[in-house]
């Protein structure tokens, strides 16, 4: 890297020789439409550098001018919009993003130009964005702050915008296993990593850069005798070898959870224009492992000054990095403004890239180690930095000889380090404070993670490597490996010097968190205000809320709190940290569940039978149910559902009932055992026949229903709701399992392994002789209603008939294995064919419950009771089973409850709806007067109007009376009758038929 | 975060789910109780106390083998110290303390 201010054709600032770019591979790029040149090996921030850009935002609030601060991903101030369409990210840190052949960024929060921002007038009236501004300046009248207010400052504050086009790139989500989770790539997560996998461990060791090397590939040094850049590449071999080590770039741990489980984020494709086909863009692991080893390194602090924020203000390390590792020249006069010896070590690197050092400016007067001779000092601060939109100009110091100016075209400055902690934080650790350091570092971290090197407060690179060692070695042997850790490498340990430095106290806007745009002075007016607590301070000014999270600006802004209550920093404290540490995009964390993949998919065993006959599907929890059978010419679902109403009560037709929950319930106690969760009797039902249950919660409220059949002595099967299965699974379990394990009983889900079809209808006994095997008696004494029995059909093969019915009609339900399914459906219409069969699908099989007053989950709705569904006779009171104490409590049996009543509208025009509430005749609506609402409406095509189902306070006594329907959502007022709510056929003639 | 179950050895905390404290026992309900069995059937319901610390709780192992567990887990670190079989749940065997 021997010094060349020789710079490279087309870009300005870059070096003729050194850094680890490829300059064989030069790349084209376009910044707010400009097209520059960089290298293999960028990023954009340093392509930008390189090509002498300065300024590359505007700040949230004040639109002001805005630059490059850092080299990574703390970076506040450098956030573009990248790429162009749907793939367009707002708020991506330029200096993270790779740089590609024909990147495109857009700066943002700026109209109608970044360098014209007439935004920038915000700064005029900077005065009243003070701390809390929002509470104050917009607090009146109410009404004006969604109306007015929001939006004008949503227009004026704001970062980019997003692409507002669906994500077209895939994500995905994977688990890894680990014994040794090493987090950060720098010298000390590489050491740690080293003496792990030596030692046998299995290690995974996560890096967000692209390459492994952290502040080595920016500052070298020496290791172990020899370059630190050569000592890298073989500890990358070494790594790369051993067959028990996973190596992830690119791959960002951003939270910590319960049991060493991590969440990381692997950007597996940013780094190109556009995924390669078939592969995602980003995955999103959890990791388990049973040791983690945190190497994050430190990050290097701001110093708040007037002008901190002028583009060409740059931290120290990142001048280090963009000279050092990218030969990107950031100035080539710089000033240095340090409080430390590590900020001293900027000026070896700008000598040797011939630029010049313009002066050092240090509150000391002198680095404590170190021999900077020809180096102009000056012991002082700085207090103001002159320039324009593009850079600085000159910087101006306060010394012990007074105030002077002092040309440079780049100011780079260091407060000092702040260890990169979080992780350690994520179960509520709190960190301590060091003196010697002048920073926090981690004191209670997770059971199992060990900090180690600069992100525990060993800020020399000697230090870095043997606690690393030291901290693989033993997480590995913790977590049972038997080999050897090997021997640590050395570096020296030079003394890391710091003389505390915050804030430099004189007149002007000096930032504290860059991003959102807090200042010293709001800090300063936030204590005074009396928002003293570190949480009040974060939320009233908004310190560290921003995209970065307060990464450069957090301490800082709560050692300038300090300083203004008169405390010290250790007893005012941090934040509590929460995840996520990096940024995570919402689709990284859905993955594939999106769209149509967004929750698995059920489908019933005549699905695609159903699909080839252009059934209309409706999701009924995962389930996918055929709803309705459109014919060529039905323009209108209600058209398709009367037809297929009718087309059953005046026929047969069948529908796929196959969702319905099913449970084998088997052993010498199952009878007790179905006495004891229903609330009327099974023991006592006989073999071969089926019979209606009901089942309460523990609270006396009503869990589900369905039909309890009794197929052997010591063998019933149970159904369940189709909404229920699950949970009523679960329920019987405990019951089971943890109330009654005396009981010998087994359950046995088999939900998933019959069809099941429901035929129904006048004719339904002429399809089924067709279907089953000619010796099978199916007239009505040898099938009688709720019997059950195992048929053969025509064929040979058996199948499960139980004659039950949920329309009304004489109706059968089949069952024959699920992967018959499909074949029985197309059976049915055969046998069905001269009959005139009609498939039906669930809209119809609705409105035929409500013609017949059947209840079913509008009315099953977790507030209802036995005796709230008209079925509280039902309740056996010769025993005890779940739900019935509580039951009978004064407030579940009051007489004014809202009990099923049908409704019926006067006018037969009427279209009743779903959720009217039903008043008193002269009542005016409202909650006195509210006497309940309907649950389920239907077209009814037998009566030739709309009618529905509803819970109406004292209903059973009030069949008869006209009361209003009233529907606050449509404005609509219409009289209607109570009345019983079996519509059909209420002797029940037909379904014995 | 994992849960030892005691059938299928350490498995993904999102297999199973959460029904709360397992002290409360269902009480024995005559038929002729009266308002003395309803308050014990009000405190088993309704009432829980709120530990900071162990506490016995069920969780069912709905996504593997669907056993009812009893856990002993820390309300504020989610430490499980021991995971049990409920006594209905296959052969009741007492697991190995529960992943830190």
């Amino acid at each position: 890297m021997e010094g060349s201010t020789r710079t490279v054709a087309g870009q300005s600032h870059r070096l003729g020789s050194g850094g680890q770019i490829d300059r064989n591979a030069p790349l084209n790029f376009t910044f707010d439409g400009k097209t520059m040149t960089g290298f293999a090996g960028d990023t954009l921030a340093s392509a930008l550098v390189a090509n002498g850009v300065r300024l590359v935002g505007r700040s949230f609030k004040y639109h002001r001018p805005r630059g490059i601060l850092t080299a990574g991903p703390e970076e506040p101030n450098a956030l573009v919009e990248l790429r162009t369409g749907a793939r367009r990210e707002a708020n991506t840190r330029a200096t993270t993003a790779e740089l590609y052949d024909g990147l495109v960024a857009q700066s943002q929060n700026r109209w109608p130009s970044l360098r014209n921002d007439l935004m920038s007038v915000n700064s005029l009236f900077s005065p009243i964005f003070v701390a809390g501004f929002y509470y104050k300046t917009f607090m009146w009248p109410a009404k004006f702050w969604e109306a007015l207010y929001e939006p004008a400052i949503r227009r004026a504050a704001g970062l980019g915008k997003t692409a507002g086009i669906a994500d077209p790139d895939h994500y995905d989500k994977a688990w890894a296993h680990c014994d040794v989770l090493v987090v950060g790539g720098g010298a000390t997560g590489l050491a740690a990593a080293l003496a792990a996998g030596r030692a046998g461990a299995r290690v995974i060791i996560c890096d967000d850069d692209s390459r492994l090397g952290g502040r080595l590939l920016s500052d070298g040094g020496e290791i172990d005798g020899i370059d630190a850049l050569d000592w890298l590449q073989g500890a990358i071999a070494e790594l790369s070898s051993l067959p028990n080590v996973r190596i992830m770039t690119r791959t960002a741990v951003f939270g910590v959870y319960d049991g060493g489980d991590f969440g990381v984020l692997e950007r597996v494709n940013d780094h190109l224009p556009q995924p390669p086909e078939h592969q995602v863009r980003q995955r999103l692991w959890r990791i388990s492992a049973k040791r983690s080893i945190v190497g994050a390194g430190a990050i290097e602090r701001p110093i708040v000054f007037p002008g901190n924020d002028r583009p060409a203000v740059m931290m120290a390390s990142a001048v280090r990095t963009y000279v050092n590792r990218f030969a990107a020249l950031p100035g080539k006069r710089i000033a240095l403004f340090v409080n430390n010896d590590d900020g001293w070590s900027t000026v070896d690197a700008i000598r040797r890239a011939g630029a010049e050092v313009a002066a050092v400016i240090d509150p000391r007067g002198k680095a404590a180690v170190g021999d900077y001779s020809g180096v102009r000092v000056v012991q002082g601060v700085v207090s103001d930095v002159g320039g324009g939109v593009d850079g600085v100009s000159s910087v101006t110091v306060n010394g012990a000889g007074g105030i002077q100016k002092i040309e440079a075209d780049c100011l780079a400055m260091s407060g000092g380090w702040n260890p990169n902690l979080a992780l350690s934080c994520f179960h509520r650790g709190k960190p301590a404070w060091r003196d010697d350091i002048a920073a926090f570092v981690p004191a209670n971290a997770p059971t199992g993670m060990t900090m180690a090197g600069a992100a525990n407060g060993d800020l020399s690179l000697g230090a870095c490597l043997r606690t690393g060692h030291a901290a693989g070695a033993m997480a590995a042997a913790e977590a049972g490996a038997k080999g050897k850790a090997g021997n640590a490498a050395k570096a020296s340990d030079e003394a890391f010097a710091i003389k505390p430095l915050w804030h430099v106290q004189v007149k002007g806007k000096a930032f504290v968190d860059f991003q959102h745009d807090v200042t010293a002075s709001d800090v300063q007016l936030a204590q005074r205000e009396g928002f003293e607590s570190v949480e009040h301070l974060k939320r009233y000014t908004t310190l560290g809320m921003a995209t970065d999270q307060g990464k450069t600006s957090n301490v800082t802004g709560l050692a300038i709190m300090a300083d203004a209550v008169g405390r010290s920093i250790a007893d005012t404290g941090t934040t509590v940290y929460r995840p996520p540490y990096a940024p995570v995009a919402i689709g990284a964390l859905a993955g594939h569940n999106r769209d149509e993949n967004f929750h698995a998919t059920r489908l019933t065993p005549s699905h695609h039978w159903a699909a080839e006959r252009g059934a209309v599907f409706v999701d009924t929890g995962l389930w996918k149910r055929a709803q309705w059978f459109p014919l060529p010419g039905e323009t209108d679902w209600l058209q398709s559902v009367t037809r297929e109403v009718l087309a059953v009560r005046n026929g047969v037709g069948f529908c796929d009932v196959s969702t319905l929950g099913k449970v084998d319930v088997r052993g010498a106690d199952a009878g007790t055992f179905l006495d004891r969760v229903y609330i009327n009797a099974f023991a006592s039902l006989a073999v071969g026949k089926a019979r209606y249950g009901l089942m309460l919660r523990e609270d006396g409220i009503v869990m589900d229903d369905g039909t309890t059949s009794r197929l052997a002595e010591d063998h019933y099967l149970m159904t369940t709701t189709t909404a229920k299965a699950g949970p009523v699974m679960q329920h019987l379990e405990f019951c089971r399992q943890v109330l009654w394990p005396e009981l010998d009983v087994q359950l046995s889900s088999a939900t998933d392994q019959w069809a099941q079809f429901s035929i129904a209808g006048p004719r339904t006994r002429d399809l089924l002789q067709a279907l089953v095997d000619p010796s099978e008696d199916m007239s009505n004494e040898g099938f009688p209603f709720m019997g059950v029995r195992t048929v053969k059909l025509r064929g040979g093969m058996d199948a499960r008939l139980f004659r039950i019915s949920f329309s009304g009609e004489m109706a059968f339900e089949i069952a024959v294995p699920a992967r018959y399914g499909g074949a029985m459906a197309r059976n049915l219409m055969i046998a069905g064919e001269p009959f005139g069969v009609t498939p039906y699908g669930t809209e119809a099989l609705g409105v035929m419950r409500i013609e017949k007053g059947h209840v079913a989950g509008p009315e099953l709705n977790g507030t209802t009771t036995a005796g709230d569904l008209g079925l509280g006779k039902m309740a056996s009171k010769k025993k005890d089973f779940i739900g019935r104490v509580l039951s009978q409590r004064e407030a579940l049996t009051a007489p004014d409850r809202q009990v099923v009543v049908g409704i019926r509208p006067l006018d037969k025009a009427r279209r009743l709806r779903s959720g009217a509430h039903i008043i008193p005749k002269g009542g005016i609506p409202g909650p006195e007067t509210d006497q309940g609402y309907v649950t389920s409406v239907c077209f009814s095509p037998t009566q030739n109007q709309w009618l529905g189902l509803g819970l109406v306070s004292h209903g059973a006594e009030r069949h008869g009376e006209i009361v209003k329907a009233h529907d606050p959502l449509r404005n609509e007022t219409y009289d209607v009758e109570l009345c019983s709510p079996v519509f059909y056929d209420p002797e029940g003639v037909r379904q014995r038929a | 975060m994992r849960i030892a179950c005691p059938f299928c050895g350490a498995r993904d905390s999102g297999e199973f789910t959460y029904l709360g404290d397992a002290s409360p026992k269902r009480p024995a309900a005559p038929l002729d109780g009266g308002a003395a069995v309803e308050e014990q059937f009000y405190d088993y319901v309704y009432l829980r106390d709120n530990v900071a610390g162990f506490t016995r709780e069920y969780w069912y192992h709905g996504g593997g083998c669907r056993s009812w567990l009893i856990a002993e887990r820390s309300t504020t670190t989610h430490e499980f110290k021991s995971v049990a079989a409920a006594p209905g749940a296959g052969a009741a065997k007492t697991a190995q303390a529960g992943e830190r």
